[in-house]
């Protein structure tokens, strides 16, 4: 029993922290904000040359065969950095199903050009009704040997702007089927919505568009729960190095801000904020870990499966909590656009909704216990 | 990262086990904590009951064989000298079945104290009668105007040639009426910066003068008591560490595992009952028909016993790797004892009516009235060894940095 970092992870954890504060600095947040693309190709191939797209990949398909957890230690440091673009979408949408799920073409197909961060994925998931189960894929899936053509509506797409292809999940006569589909044809249509986290989530019509079968015919709904668990721990870990990082600028900004002759950091008012903000913050990071632990290590099942809800809902109400003091630590001050706290409270909201809130966990938590 | 044993850990959990298998007596084997043993082991010394001071002393010497009436003591005083991974698993495991422990305050405070700062006499004199249950200890700290501020104690000793002269009063003094010895923070030195006048002391709790007074707690348990001195005299030499530097010597710790585990696993095996006990035919006669808001909200107090479990796996590695820790210790007081409370209010919430039931006895007592019952016995986790203000205090300005108000 150890909770600290391996030698491995530390190294990991700290060239990432190097390398994002040098390459992905405030105000490189802020450009993509504006961008209509929302990532830098530039920025992006230097993350391909760190090893990171292809970190879970392994070496045969050119990547460089980390675990799972190795990938939360990085993922966190994502979220301090608060990296815009399409990296989830990609390593969590796409890499990932296609190695849970891919037949041994497709992995040597997708895998190295994923690595070489020549591709970008993205996973179509929810729709409409914006459902996180399995009744909410109500796309139509039609089969014709290793082809799937999908008919329907995808919504909250993450950077379907900027992916060359897409996991589409849709439903056939026997049940949900994947498929590996290219943006680039006739029967797809993106358009950007405007989020809160003015990230690129988009709406994708999808008209006969044509794709790979991946996985089998009506399997997709069973094939897609360990992907789900771990796209559903990564924003965990990306929330909580994200709300680490507000937490550190609010504790700073209580040192230096004076009013009535000493800094407010002095007032036990703000002290004790600050007292429950690292509980939450700390708490958020070990239930996270041990989810993510769950995954590597191959734990049972059931206990994988209630570590990744509890994460998730703990963490989406935490960071939550987090982010709130931030902004009320800060004053004014924070509620302009110009202070960088801001662009962490915008961004917690977005990971807190993904992949279910606290209130869709909790249910599913409820449930496994018995309760 | 890792939340399994490793080899070493599993087999030293394993000789736990079966000890536990083999030498825990029966009538400490129901797993739980009831009324019946909620006086602990230290009440079953003191019993009227024969067979329930057999049971204490049986108990206790099989423990004793193995060096785990104090685990955490270097082997050349008796203890067991375990590391703190091997102290995490033997509490780990000994919470696990509810196994009442001795030692107590002389074990977990007196013991360690000696240990580093008392003479080769004080230590020959005492440490023995702790690990042989023969004296039970309790603690003289607080005091009616020394709570939080405990540094600005008052009760006043007065040097007289070989003996100090004490006059005053503490408050608290939990199993008080159980104890044999008192060790106390006393002020010698009126005249001193607050935490410079104090001394550290050892008393007979029988000694001339000395009085204590049941202070009946708001679940009209006789828990605390008031501890009363007046011209209570006591050798000099049981003045433990220099005269005035008591404070220093009462903040002494030793290298014990401070995970603070015991809890997380009472609140998980409370919730693990209520499961059992909702899918009897009675457990679903009590459950209130609206229950579907407690139920998530049971739900959140699992997900927080989970991230307490965490709080002290966390505590433990960073002393497995030879680190003190600083701010997470006063987070896992603050948050545990905050859990407790949250979930003795939910788990009240799921009788409803029925859940203002006191009387344990009483047919309409769902699951004995140990949540009501927990609902007011935890009220007072919050406040003791560190209020939550005092730990978020703490945690801002010893763990943060933030500058002290």
């Amino acid at each position: 029993m150890d909770l600290g970092l391996s030698e491995q992870q530390e190294l990991l954890k700290n060239a990432a922290r190097e390398f994002l504060e040098n390459e992905c600095p405030e105000q490189h947040v802020r450009d993509m904000e504006e961008d209509d693309k929302g990532y830098s190709p530039v920025l992006w191939q230097q993350m391909a040359e760190q090893g990171w797209q292809g970190l879970l990949i392994p070496e045969e398909h050119g990547g460089a065969g980390f675990d799972f957890l190795d990938l939360s230690v990085l993922l966190e440091e994502f979220g301090r950095a608060l990296v815009p673009g399409p990296f989830m979408s990609t390593v969590l949408g796409g890499a990932v199903p296609i190695m849970e799920i891919g037949s041994d073409a497709q992995k040597a197909e997708f895998l190295p050009k994923i690595a070489s961060g020549d591709l970008i994925f993205t996973l179509a998931l929810t729709e409409p009704s914006a459902r996180f189960d399995e009744v909410g894929v109500q796309a139509k899936a039609t089969v014709s040997g290793n082809e799937v053509s999908f008919t329907g509506t995808k919504l909250f797409v993450p950077d379907a702007n900027v992916a060359d292809y897409m996991i589409v999940a849709g439903r056939s006569g026997k049940g949900v089927t994947l498929g590996i589909v290219a943006t680039a044809q006739p029967g797809v249509k993106v358009t950007q919505l405007q989020t809160i986290a003015r990230d690129k989530q988009c709406e994708v019509v999808l008209d006969g568009a044509k794709g790979q079968l991946l996985g089998a015919d009506g399997a997709g709904w069973a094939a897609l729960q360990p992907v789900l668990q771990k796209y559903t721990v990564a924003e965990c870990a990306y929330l909580v190095g994200l709300s680490q990082m507000d937490f550190e600028i609010a504790v700073d900004y209580a040192k230096e801000r004076v009013q009535f002759g000493r800094p407010i950091g002095s007032f036990q008012a703000i002290q004790h904020k600050c007292a429950d903000m690292v509980t939450d913050v700390d708490g958020s990071r070990f239930i996270m870990y041990k989810a993510a632990w769950a995954i590597s290590s191959g734990q049972p099942a059931k206990d994988t499966s209630i570590a990744v809800n509890m994460a998730k809902a703990w963490c989406s109400e935490a960071t939550r909590r987090v982010v709130a003091h931030g902004q009320q630590i800060h004053g004014g001050i924070g509620f302009t656009k110009d202070y960088k706290i801001q662009l962490f409270f915008r961004r917690q909201k977005r990971a807190e909704l993904a992949f279910g809130d606290a209130d869709f966990h909790r249910e599913l938590v409820a449930q496994q216990l018995g309760l | 990262m890792d939340w399994s044993d490793s080899p070493e850990q599993a087999a030293f959990r394993q000789q736990v086990k079966d000890f536990i298998q083999k030498e825990l007596p029966e009538r400490y084997r129901s797993g739980e904590e009831s009324e019946e043993l909620s006086g602990g082991w230290q009440a079953d010394r003191k019993s009227d009951n024969a067979d329930h001071r057999n049971t204490a002393i049986a108990w206790a010497d099989s423990l004793a064989k193995k060096g785990w009436i104090a685990p955490a003591w270097p082997k050349e005083y008796g203890g067991a000298g375990l590391s703190t991974i091997e102290q995490f698993i033997y509490n780990q495991e000994m919470a696990e079945v509810a196994a009442p422990m001795p030692g107590g305050m002389g074990v977990s405070m007196l013991g360690p104290t000696l240990i580093v700062h008392g003479t080769d006499e004080q230590k020959a004199e005492h440490l023995p009668k702790i690990l042989s249950g023969e004296v039970a200890w309790a603690q003289g700290y607080s005091e009616p105007g020394a709570g939080s501020d405990l540094a600005s104690l008052q009760t006043r000793a007065v040097r007289d040639g070989d003996e100090y002269v004490i006059n005053g009063q503490k408050i608290w003094t939990s199993g008080g009426h159980l104890a044999d010895w008192l060790f106390a923070l006393v002020r010698t030195d009126p005249e001193a910066p607050k935490h410079r006048g104090i001394s550290f002391v050892m008393m007979d709790i029988k000694s001339q003068g000395l009085s204590l007074r049941p202070l009946i707690n708001m679940g009209w348990k006789h828990h605390f008591n008031e501890t009363f001195f007046e011209d209570v005299r006591i050798p000099v030499k049981n003045r433990i560490g220099e005269e005035n530097r008591g404070w220093y010597v009462g903040m002494t710790l030793l290298d014990f595992e401070r995970s603070g585990i015991a809890g997380a696993i009472s609140y998980k095996r409370g919730q693990d009952q209520i499961k059992k006990f909702l899918d009897t035919a009675e457990g679903k006669a009590f459950k209130r028909v609206d229950a579907n808001m407690v139920r998530l909200e049971l739900a959140d107090r699992a997900i927080e016993t989970e991230v307490l479990f965490n709080f002290a796996f966390r505590i433990v590695s960073i002393q497995n790797r030879g680190m003190v820790p600083n701010y997470e210790a006063s987070v896992n007081k603050m948050f545990g004892s905050e859990v407790h409370q949250r979930l003795a209010r939910s788990e009240t919430k799921l009788w409803g009516l029925y859940g203002n039931v006191w009387d344990p006895k009483s047919k309409y007592a769902p699951m004995g009235a140990q949540h009501v019952q927990d609902y007011v016995g935890s009220v007072p986790h919050t406040i003791f060894s560190g209020s939550s203000e005092i730990q978020r205090n703490v945690i801002a300005t010893r763990g943060l940095g933030l500058p002290r108000g």
